[in-house]
């Protein structure tokens, strides 16, 4: 028999503002343990939550990139377990009324697209950490209550692929729309799929088990890849699947049991009683829909058929919000999208990647990068010299034109001095020169070689080539 | 007269004028706090008496140059030790919350801290309010300043007992299906249950966080309306509490009668089960509310009957979730010994809770567990909105509702303690206004042949405490009560 797979996936996603979900606390990491917390995050009792208005903004607008509902009356939750990094032994939640629901992303594998349905997104907070040490076990809670989303899909993906390409697309939008910063190693985007198998042609859902652990795209691929064959194994030995929690080993590379449905908590859902129902305006919604920039495959689309750019060059100048708004304040001033495009992924990427910096903080502004470009398209300089230019244009604050002037890196074009510099390299090689007029044309290379050398690579090397044609020409 | 058989009004007003200093009023308290409190138990904390002699200096000090007071400064006022003192340690009543000294003070407190009032010490109560008599404490019960061997009420007996004995001015209280009212009634003293909503619960130890209620217990009704002024508002850190003004409530004082006012009295509260002794107190009550110009009606609240089953649901399932934090992880007590996590949880949690807020945590662990939450938990949420509608309904009619506070005087010590039921129906007239949200009001209107106080009780309209307050002033006025004192033996 062969099986067909059905994957759905619970990706939490760490919301990126200053403070936590239900305090003032600053969501700071890398900090002495329990320096970034109050009597609201450390449970102390008689504290009470009060909810972070930027999250829900965040949530919201989450829910909007990912064509969800936006539900105008949501609740939170507690689902109370007890665990030591779990502070109050509840953790504040939404259960039956998350902020957004049935929403839809796009994935693409195999040379084709597919939506992925999104069940829901809702809000909660995040635990804090245990660490384990020699002496006993201590709790460190400076991210407890981090606010975090946790976003939901239908069993919608059918193989490790689709599975990882529906993952990034999720990622850059939470980072596009600058809800998180998608860093799976350090948590910041944590992933659990739930897999089970389907003999091909049924419509019925076999019984799932829940991966976890997984913190990177590779592994993500890998425990997939190794559920797939493992569960596969175990149906065509005639066994049935145990519905279970199995965790990624990495060391192993396999998947290892780690709770059975038999011990699966009863978390005891039940509305807030501390938290109000958070109403959320129609307005509200509408204000929050404009900050939402076009989604990174969108804007992908419109540089390949407003600029005609390359896929190549579309896909990479809108990996980043930042970078993607770069070109076209540059587009705005200059119209030569290739040329700006090309400049961008080349001299200017690699110059911020050397300095450390990004996009946001370039030194050098649309206007000074365009300015030098202005001065390539119109043979002022070549593009060589453009390159050679950048890192200073990159370190100080000259524009373009003046460094050109100072460094006196104008190009020759000047008919005389060109033809000057010609003749003198005629006369200085003979034996090419005779061989160029026998017939062999690739020789002009070698000479415009020479004229640029003696202009000090300031002559405009087009303009020699033609001059060369014409002086040498019978 | 004896400072300490001031009234709270009285107090301010001597202070005030400077006939009396800060230091005086200390000194008097715990004059009286070292005759009586031996017997009466009312406190599991006392403050410091020669660090508040030393603030009492200070402020007596910094007050001779320039008289400038406020309401509360250098009032000798306790707080119900489920309320949360920076400094000072906050127990619940509870070996659980063994060493816990609160880094912060609750939004209520800080309202008194801020006109420097003095906190004399913490209140005894049943174990995280979770009773009806305060033998729920790990402390040791309080005693009923009347007659010593019965119970003074609870949850917030000691706070009720300090007022009656004169321990303290005024107390902090908190109410959750009537541990404010009832422990007033069975004190002879007044109890104030605001709207849920109008006094913070930051601070607030919680038991059934959507019950909750911080009110005052005082002498009289005037007093009760200057603590309300103080305690009430908006607060930013209690996403509960409502953002409505809040008035003086000492202004409806100025009608000492309650014409145009129409009281309604629900047919439920007088039923079968009434102590004859209260009956006939609270209906004496009514002839006095009619001779101030107040109309009578009779009306109907028909869900009254499964009040306390919706409440023992509700507030159980809420204070299963509450009280999970309470796992010898972070503050508080933690169980010796044990060989792992699981083991610390189940032997701290043993040995820290008493039996009834176990026998409460298990009944809402219930309540909420998967296959029985819709049978519980949700047909008791479903059956509160319906008894928050018998009120709406009753209330487009009916100004107040006055009704008997509890169904007989305080009981004697030990009388109830193994009849969990027993003590759950003390609260049967009380519950309603707490499930409802609704302000209500506790205030002595009689004695028992046994020379125990009798209380009734005056609701009201949401937000509307000026109209209760201005009834049971009036009615305060009319009658004699307040002017008896227990005397201590
Ligand atoms: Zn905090």
């Amino acid at each position: 028999m062969t099986f067909e797979t059905v994957i759905g996936l619970e990706v939490h996603a760490q919301l990126q503002t200053q403070s936590k979900m239900f305090c003032g606390c600053a969501t700071e990491f890398g900090l002495p343990a329990n320096t970034r917390t109050c009597p609201v995050c450390l449970g102390l009792p008689g504290a009470l939550p009060v909810v972070n208005k930027h999250a829900v903004e965040m949530a919201v607008r989450t829910g909007l990139a990912l064509n969800c509902t936006v539900r105008t009356t949501n609740q939170f939750a507690r689902k109370n377990y007890f665990y030591p990094d779990l502070p109050k032994g509840y953790q504040v939640s939404q259960y039956d009324r998350p902020i957004c629901e049935h929403g839809w992303l796009e994935l693409q594998a195999n040379g084709t697209s597919k939506k992925v349905r999104i069940r829901r997104a809702h809000l909660e907070e995040d635990a804090g950490k245990n660490i384990h040490a020699d002496a006993g076990s201590l709790v460190d809670l400076n991210r407890a209550g981090t606010p975090l989303i946790e976003i939901v899909t239908e069993p919608d993906m059918r193989s490790a692929d689709e599975v990882v390409s529906y993952l990034k697309s999720l990622r850059d939008v939470l980072m596009y729309i600058g809800v998180c910063d998608g860093n799976m190693e350090q948590g910041s985007l944590r992933c659990e799929p739930n897999l089970s198998l389907r003999p091909v042609g049924s419509d019925e859902l076999g019984t799932k088990v829940e991966l976890k652990n997984i913190n990177s795209f590779k592994f993500v691929k890998d425990a997939i890849e190794y559920e797939i064959k493992r569960q596969t194994k175990v149906l065509s030995e005639g066994g049935t699947i145990i519905q279970e929690t199995r965790l990624w080993d990495i060391e192993r590379n396999q998947t290892a049991v780690m709770r059975s449905k038999e011990e699966a908590h009863d978390y005891r859902y039940f509305p807030d009683p501390d938290l109000v129902p958070l109403v959320i305006s129609e307005e509200w919604i509408e204000e929050l829909q404009a900050t939402i920039q076009e989604l990174p495959r969108d804007r992908h689309r419109r540089f390949l058929h407003d600029y005609g750019l390359p896929d190549y060059d579309a896909g990479v100048l809108t990996s980043s919000r930042a970078l993607a708004d770069y070109f076209e304040a540059c587009v705005t001033l200059f119209a030569e999208p290739k040329l700006i495009s090309n400049f961008l992924m080349s001299e200017f990427l690699r110059e911020l990647h050397q300095a450390g910096t990004t996009v946001e903080s370039s030194p050098v502004s649309p206007e000074r990068l365009v300015g030098l470009l202005q001065l390539v398209h119109d043979h002022t300089i070549s593009l060589k010299v453009a390159k050679e230019i950048f890192p200073e244009l990159y370190a100080g604050d000259k524009s373009a034109a003046q460094l050109v002037e100072e460094k006196g890196l104008r190009q020759l074009s000047d008919e005389g001095e060109l033809l000057s510099l010609i003749d003198a390299v005629i006369e200085q090689h003979p034996a090419q020169v005779a061989q160029y007029r026998g017939g062999k044309g690739t020789v002009i290379g070698f000479l415009v070689g020479q004229a640029m050398k003696r202009s000090g690579g300031k002559a405009n090397p087009q303009k020699v080539n033609a001059l060369f044609k014409t002086r040498l020409s019978p | 007269m004896s400072l300490v058989k001031c009234t709270l009004k009285e107090l301010q007003d001597r202070f005030t004028r400077g006939d009396v200093s800060a230091v005086e009023i200390v000194r008097a308290y715990f004059l009286r706090i070292s005759v009586v409190e031996s017997k009466v138990k009312a406190y599991i904390t006392l403050n410091d008496k020669e660090t508040l002699l030393s603030q009492a200096e200070a402020l007596d000090h910094a007050l001779s140059a320039w008289r400038k007071t406020e309401p509360m400064m250098a009032m000798p006022i306790a707080v119900k030790d489920n309320i949360c003192t920076e400094g000072l340690p906050t127990t619940c009543g509870s070996r659980i919350l063994g060493g816990f000294v609160p880094p912060y003070s609750a939004t209520a407190v800080d309202a008194l801290l801020a006109q420097q009032y003095f906190l004399i010490g913490k209140t005894n109560l049943d174990e995280f309010g979770m009773g009806s008599s305060t033998e729920y404490s790990a402390f040791g019960a309080s005693r009923n300043p009347w007659n010593l061997s019965h119970v003074p009420g609870g949850s917030s007996g000691g706070s009720a007992a300090a007022v009656a004995a004169d321990e303290c001015v005024a107390a902090l209280g908190t109410d959750t299906g009537g541990s404010i009212r009832q422990p007033a009634a069975c004190c002879g003293v007044v109890g104030l249950k605001p709207t849920y909503g109008r006094v913070s619960r930051y601070g607030l130890i919680a038991f059934a966080s959507s019950l909750d209620q911080i009110g005052p217990i005082t002498k009289d009704v005037m007093d009760a309306a200057l603590m309300l002024n103080v305690l009430a508002g908006h607060d930013a850190r209690d996403s509960t509490s409502a953002d409505k003004a809040v008035p003086d409530f000492t202004r409806v004082f100025k009608k000492k009668d309650v014409k145009k006012l129409k009281i309604g009295v629900p047919l439920e509260f007088f039923a079968e089960g009434l102590d004859e002794e209260v009956y006939d107190a609270v209906g004496e009550a009514l002839a006095v509310l009619e001779d101030l110009g107040g109309t009578m009606e009779e009306v109907s609240l028909p869900h009254t009957g499964v009040a306390v089953a919706t409440y023992y649901i509700v507030a159980t399932a809420e204070a299963s979730s509450n009280l999970a934090r309470y796992d010898g992880v972070k503050y508080g007590f933690r169980a010796k010994e044990s060989s792992d996590l699981l083991e610390m949880y189940r032997t701290t949690r043993q040995e820290g809770f008493g039996q009834e807020v176990k026998r409460r945590i298990m009944l809402g662990t219930y309540a909420l567990s998967s296959g029985y939450y819709d049978a519980y938990y949700a047909k008791a949420q479903a059956v509160r909105t319906l008894i928050r509608e018998d009120f709406d309904r009753v209330f487009q009619d009916v100004d107040l509702l006055v009704t008997p506070v509890m169904p007989t005087p305080a009981f004697q010590l030990g009388e109830k303690i193994e009849d969990p039921l027993q003590m759950y129906l003390s609260d049967l007239y009380t519950i309603s206004a707490s499930l409802a949200g609704v302000p209500a009001i506790s205030l002595p209107c009689g004695f028992s042949r046994k020379g125990l106080p009798i209380g009734m009780q005056i609701l009201g309209r949401p937000f509307e405490e000026d109209v209760v307050l201005r009834a049971a002033r009036a009615y305060e006025l009319a009658t004699d009560w307040r002017k008896k004192r227990p005397r201590i033996r």
